[in-house]
């Protein structure tokens, strides 16, 4: 259905790495074990840095892996440290309403699939693009984006200050 | 290679992020939620990226992922002071706005 005539190796690595990031996150939403979940949250999270390799966009993918994999997981894992002095399986991380939320996620995703379908179809993605390198990202980022990368540099600042005043011991 | 191929990947990963938003109950899970959303926001910005060849999307993708790392350290701080001061991260014991 979805395999085009050409480039059958990047076909076959996206569907792998595909699988192994879908089964990755369907782990993180139903495992009864907080660290665990952040393990698996690391697959998924070096699955889409593969996925955007795939996609050509190689700065990206190594400051996913920087950012993702190297920061935020440590906070994740500390912050399970910090409020959960158990490591183990827990029983009660999920809601009792679980059927409605299944409801809700199919609901979205039969209505995003079929607007996706009818919107792109077969449409290929172009095998001959110019490539977009790392110079001109960055010349996009302090050329016409600059103000956002401002506005997120303010964010940034205001939120590590943010931080650091609701977590103080004092 | 398809443009729907990472389209659908990007919507399943949504799908299972918004389940494990409503479903989740402690609050650190919930964040790991939104981080899957995210994820798979940045899959679909970059798909769009090589199929209109310019580097708009890379771009975006990066401010996203520089709001999530924000987003998250902020999350977590709010996580540690609730766990501070009721020693519970449950969010269905975070009930003290019920009328």
């Amino acid at each position: 259905m979805f395999a085009s005539d050409v480039l059958i190796a990047q076909n076959i690595g996206f569907f792998i790495i595909a699988a192994v990031m879908v089964a990755g996150a369907l782990r993180v939403v139903t495992t009864s074990n907080v660290v665990h979940a952040a393990l698996w949250l690391v697959v998924v999270l070096a699955g889409a840095a593969a996925q955007y390799v795939l996609l050509a966009a190689e700065f990206v993918a190594v400051t996913q892996v920087l950012v993702y994999i190297g920061a935020v997981m440590v906070l994740f894992l500390f912050g399970t440290m910090l409020t959960r002095a158990r490591i183990g399986a827990e029983s009660d991380l999920n809601n009792k309403n679980w059927f409605a939320g299944l409801a809700v996620a199919l609901t979205l995703l039969a209505a995003m699939l079929i607007a996706l379908r009818d919107g792109f179809g077969d449409e290929k993605l172009p095998t001959d693009a110019p490539l977009v390198s790392t110079q001109m990202l960055s010349d996009q980022i302090f050329g016409p984006y600059l103000l956002p990368f401002w506005a997120l540099s303010f964010v940034l600042l205001a939120a590590v200050i943010g931080a650091i005043v609701l977590a103080r011991r004092d | 290679m398809l443009l729907n191929e990472f389209l659908f990947l990007g919507a399943i990963l949504f799908c299972i992020g918004v389940y494990g938003v409503i479903v989740r109950k402690n609050a650190v899970l919930v964040l790991m939620s939104i981080e899957l959303i995210l994820n798979s926001v940045n899959i679909n910005l970059l798909a769009f990226s090589l199929r209109n060849g310019t580097a708009d999307g890379q771009t975006f993708a990066l401010y996203v992922i520089a709001v999530a790392a924000a987003e998250v350290g902020v999350g977590l701080a709010l996580v540690l002071l609730v766990y501070r001061n009721s020693r519970s991260i449950s969010l269905d014991e975070l009930s003290e706005m019920k009328g």
